[in-house]
């Protein structure tokens, strides 16, 4: 109770903040009398979001859709390079440096041509939600194994233990803060890379309805969803808090 | 020659020798261990003092010499040593319980048998009713006394603790030793000590084992000849004093040899 309250407390300066600029738009927009398809105010934006509720919300479930099924992907390729890396020192040699390249790729450029290959379905969505996330997940897991105490390594080799035990015992736990802070790293841009996903191409999804919206200059509703998406985007992190206390409850400080 | 010494001995060190590339730190180390014995090793700091644990312990390889258990030749092996480390090496996610059975479960002992093993030395350990606690919630003596817990109850032929109290303050290291010295009279552990404190090294060991500077080996051997049970009164006895300075001077000799060869 009183934890909620601190929390509470905590995020005044930053709802403070969003109220005072909230204001200042709404001011500005009813002040200049600026045409709403240029700029609507924040609650025009609110009103006709909610006016079209159905319809959002119709679109939001493909795109939570799509980052689910991207970001489960995304974490299995994560893990299992990461694990790999940390077996085998070849593969580490060999890998790494596609990771990197990977992240050089300008998926702008990129998504199109996975349309063209992948069609219109849940496929090329999924793999520019992996290209965009998988990376982070990968150096964070890696990371967190390598850091594994030298002296707790010699520890488990003293107490016989094999270089899978080694793993089961210590890196692997050992890795959980690291890889928590990847995942919220990770899922915070799953989201966003599945609005781009659907923008180059998609028969439902919040961008496509961005889309639509942003061609017939209903620029409230783009609004609409981009609150949406960020309110989506938001709840997804505090789960990872969920998830962490579930799964490593002692890997959180404090 | 060997073998029948290693016979009467539980732990045979013989002319061990250790270079990481050009840089010599085990220069032929020599020495051997009673059963049921206590032996201490000090050093100046930086003389290979861990190296020669890890050589011991079967964790690196040794360029020469050989390490024999029981008249057994034991290089390079891990099993008749139970290890532990400077630092406590607790791990968090697990509880205090689970972290002492971590070397029984990594050896295939059910972890019910393993939680059972364990579980009877929380007592003499002082660690009674902390089993589900988690390591955060230990204090530093308790701490030390767990990551103990979880060396001996391996039950393997001989302990190697690499300065096992260096991290706590010294009313707490001296509790520490206090309590070492009593409860190790009942169980009958053999033990190799890698310690600074001279003091420590003398009140706990039944000899104290001096190294040289690097690239090292055995100098000095002083038998510590107190009778025991030890107390803290012996502490303060001309007899301790006398053999403490021994250690220290020969400690002390070695440190400065080892600065005028580096000039």
């Amino acid at each position: 109770m009183t934890g909620a309250l601190g929390r509470l407390r905590r995020l005044t300066p930053a709802l403070v903040l969003v109220l005072v600029g909230l204001a200042v738009w709404q001011w500005y927009v009813t002040a200049s009398a600026v045409r709403p398809q240029v700029l609507p105010s924040p609650l025009r934006v609110l009103t006709e979001g909610w006016a079209f509720r159905a319809q959002i919300w119709a679109n939001a479930l493909p795109t939570l859709q799509v980052t689910a099924v991207g970001f489960a992907v995304s974490l299995a390729v994560g893990w299992a390079i990461a694990v790999a890396v940390d077996f085998s020192p070849w593969l580490r040699r060999a890998l790494t440096p596609l990771l990197v390249a990977s992240q050089t790729l300008p998926i702008i450029a990129i998504a199109p041509l996975l349309i063209i290959w992948f069609g219109f379905g849940l496929a090329p969505k999924v793999v520019v939600i992996a290209l965009v996330t998988f990376f982070p997940i990968a150096v964070g897991l890696i990371e967190g194994f390598g850091r594994t105490d030298r002296q707790a390594t010699n520890l488990l080799r003293s107490m016989g233990a094999s270089r899978w035990a080694q793993f089961r015992y210590v890196r692997l736990p050992g890795a959980m803060p690291s890889f928590f802070t990847a995942l919220r790293i990770g899922i915070t841009y799953a989201v966003t890379g599945a609005i781009f996903a659907e923008y180059v191409g998609a028969s439902a999804g919040l961008g496509i309805f961005m889309n639509l919206q942003k061609n017939s200059f209903r620029t409230d509703l783009v609004l609409a969803a981009v609150l949406v998406t960020a309110l989506i985007s938001v709840s997804l992190y505090g789960l990872t808090f969920l998830v962490q206390r579930l799964v490593a409850p002692w890997s959180r400080r404090g | 020659m060997a073998e029948l010494k290693g016979a009467e001995h539980k732990l045979v060190i013989e002319g061990l020798r250790k270079a990481f590339g050009p840089l010599p730190v085990l220069d032929g180390v020599d020495f051997d261990v009673a059963p049921g014995e206590f032996v201490a090793l000090v050093g100046p700091s930086g003389c290979g003092k861990s190296t020669l644990f890890d050589v011991v312990a079967g964790l690196e390889p040794p360029d020469a010499g050989r390490v024999l258990v029981d008249g057994a030749d034991a290089t390079g092996r891990v099993d008749p040593f139970a290890y532990m480390p400077q630092r406590d090496l607790l791990f968090p996610w697990r509880t205090v319980l689970d972290n002492t059975t971590l070397g029984l479960e990594v050896a295939g002992v059910p972890r019910k048998a393993a939680r059972a093993r364990a579980g009877e030395l929380f007592e003499p350990f002082g660690l009674a009713g902390f089993e589900k606690a988690r390591p955060g919630e230990l204090s530093g003596g308790m701490r030390q006394r767990a990551a103990l817990l979880r060396t001996v109850v391996q039950d393997r032929a001989v302990l190697l603790l690499d300065e096992p109290f260096g991290a706590l303050d010294a009313l707490t290291r001296i509790d520490m030793q206090l309590w070492l010295e009593g409860v190790r009279a009942g169980f009958g552990w053999t033990v190799l000590l890698i310690t600074h404190d001279i003091r420590e090294a003398v009140f706990l060991a039944d000899r104290v084992l001096v190294l040289g500077p690097r690239p090292t080996s055995v100098r000095h051997e002083t038998v510590v000849d107190l009778p025991r049970p030890r107390d803290v009164s012996m502490i303060t006895q001309p007899r301790f004093a006398e053999l403490e300075a021994e250690v220290l001077g020969q400690v002390g000799r070695g440190r400065a040899a080892g600065a005028d060869s580096e000039h």
